[in-house]
């Protein structure tokens, strides 16, 4: 099954047969004082700077994150959106949790977006699928509910099945859903990583759709956190995992992606993965 | 006996839990005060174990796994603090993550430390909705709430609560504290919690000065 999402002037095909797609975690103030206290007070060009820099470093896909307690979050992520549209011809994934801001940051947002979250909450999924379809979006559906984390990876499924058919009698179809099966931490929970990579198996042979998950949260706490999070997503891949909302300027985590779709034969010969070695090379003889 | 704490405390850094349950269990056996077991022995080492994660000397595994010997020790010493009329503050605190926040772990740590200085602690658990913690502090009427959340899509909850408090009368018979990593004082103060506190042991002290202008509960 194939996502597609879109800017104004460039697609990026999310599926098991394609390159993994990164989506550049990076604009987003949680747990970034500096960059939080920039952006609240007006100043905007954090936002610019790392949407170039992911970018550059190869991201096909920018989140956008604009959650600052206290600020007006509607007004912010529409900035911010209008900005990274302007900096940078990637298609956006859309990140909040408050209705109003996705709906005024999907209104003014050219392009077939994706849309940052809902959950298997009934309230959640009758707020937010509507707004979804107007806008011919892409949603993530998190597989959980109200009932919080569930361990049991055939909970996190049945959550799963309930948001792709909820979404389809909303008329969104399935491929326009990618589900996020919750990598949460393994330094809290020894068995956290089993969890989740036993959630995308499932995921992946039942529903066949496909998945994405905060690929960072897993390594939290934790030192070797770039080697942690790129082995995490190479394990994923192995059981469904397309893409990743990750940090792009990770070379760890480039690495393993390139390194993945060399290794399933989808970077034929190689191309990608020798052009971008051969670049670093050049770089490296230039510095 | 000083030794004997100093081996609880070394066991804990150890991440031994053999040895820190089976110190804990003599110590209290040998008739040592359990108030001197939890504060010189647990709670020591659990501020020391603190000290070290800010620091980045030791990684979230290690502070969970300890965390985790401290509840099984404290579990040893309660008894023993109860049954010698414990010293206890007589202040009640309920606690919970907010809803839609699935972190627990600064909570716990939170809550772990406030029973240690002396405070009866409700834990509420994580996810909970508003109505349920208005709910909490009308049936248990605590000295004081404490509020975490780790998220910024969830932070805002903690406002929602102090208006679920307010709606429901009962803001001003209780005591707010905020917490979380994206939690800051100026965000405490714009939504009129009484307090805030960035770690832990932090906590304990606001708390304990909140609780001193307040009646005991119960």
């Amino acid at each position: 099954m194939e996502t597609v999402l879109a800017s104004p002037n460039r697609e990026v095909v999310i599926g098991p047969d394609r390159p993994f797609v990164i989506v550049g975690e990076r604009i987003n103030p949680t747990g970034r004082r500096a960059f939080a206290e920039r952006i609240s007070g007006g100043d905007l060009e954090p936002v610019r700077e790392e949407a170039l820099a992911q970018v550059r470093a190869g991201a096909p896909v920018l989140d956008v994150n604009a959650g600052i307690p206290g600020a007006d979050e509607v007004d912010l992520l529409v900035r911010m959106v209008k900005l990274v549209a302007e900096t940078v011809d990637v298609p956006l994934c859309i990140d909040s949790s408050t209705d109003a801001a996705l709906e005024a940051a999907l209104a003014v947002y050219e392009g077939k977006a994706l849309v940052n979250s809902v959950t298997g909450e009934e309230d959640k999924l009758e707020r937010i699928l509507p707004l979804v379809k107007r806008h011919g979006a892409a949603v993530i559906g998190m597989a959980n509910d109200e009932r919080g984390p569930l361990p049991d990876p055939a909970e996190r499924l049945a959550v799963a099945r309930k948001i792709v058919q909820r979404a389809a009698d909303h008329g969104i179809p399935a491929e326009d859903v990618l589900i996020d099966p919750l990598a949460m931490t393994v330094g809290a929970d020894p068995d956290a990583g089993r969890v989740v990579l036993e959630t995308m198996r499932l995921v992946r042979e039942e529903l066949g759709v496909n998945l994405i998950c905060g690929a960072s949260n897993v390594s939290f706490g934790m030192p070797g956190r770039a080697e942690l999070t790129a082995t995490f997503v190479a394990m994923g891949r192995m059981v469904g995992l397309t893409s990743a909302i990750a940090n792009p300027l990770s070379r760890e985590m480039r690495m393993a992606t390139l390194g993945s779709d060399v290794l399933l034969g989808i970077d034929r010969y190689a191309a990608t993965w020798l052009r971008t070695l051969r670049a670093e090379q050049a770089a490296g003889a230039e510095g | 006996m000083d030794e004997k704490l100093e081996a609880l405390r070394e066991a804990l850094y150890a991440l031994d839990g053999q040895t820190a349950t089976a110190i804990s269990t003599e110590l209290i056996e040998a008739g040592v005060e359990p108030q001197r077991v939890l504060q010189e022995g647990l709670a020591e080492a659990m501020l020391e174990i603190g000290r070290r994660w800010n620091a980045g000397e030791v990684f979230l595994p290690e502070v969970v796994a300890a965390a985790e010997i401290f509840k099984q020790c404290q579990a040893i010493v309660e008894p023993a603090l109860l049954a010698s009329g414990g010293q206890t503050l007589g202040h009640r605190v309920v606690m919970a993550t907010v809803k839609g926040d699935l972190h627990d772990l600064g909570k716990n740590m939170v809550g772990a430390m406030m029973k240690t200085a002396g405070f009866e602690v409700h834990d509420l658990g994580k996810d909970v909705p508003a109505d349920r913690i208005v709910e909490a502090v009308r049936e248990l009427e605590p000295t004081i709430v404490g509020l975490s959340a780790l998220l910024t899509t969830t932070v805002p909850e903690q406002r929602g609560v102090i208006q679920a408090l307010e709606e429901a009368g009962l803001r001003r018979a209780v005591k707010v504290m905020v917490g979380g990593a994206p939690v800051t004082e100026d965000w405490a103060k714009q939504i009129g919690a009484d307090g805030y506190a960035p770690n832990a042991p932090e906590a304990v002290r606001v708390a304990l000065e909140l609780a001193g202008s307040e009646r005991p509960t119960g």
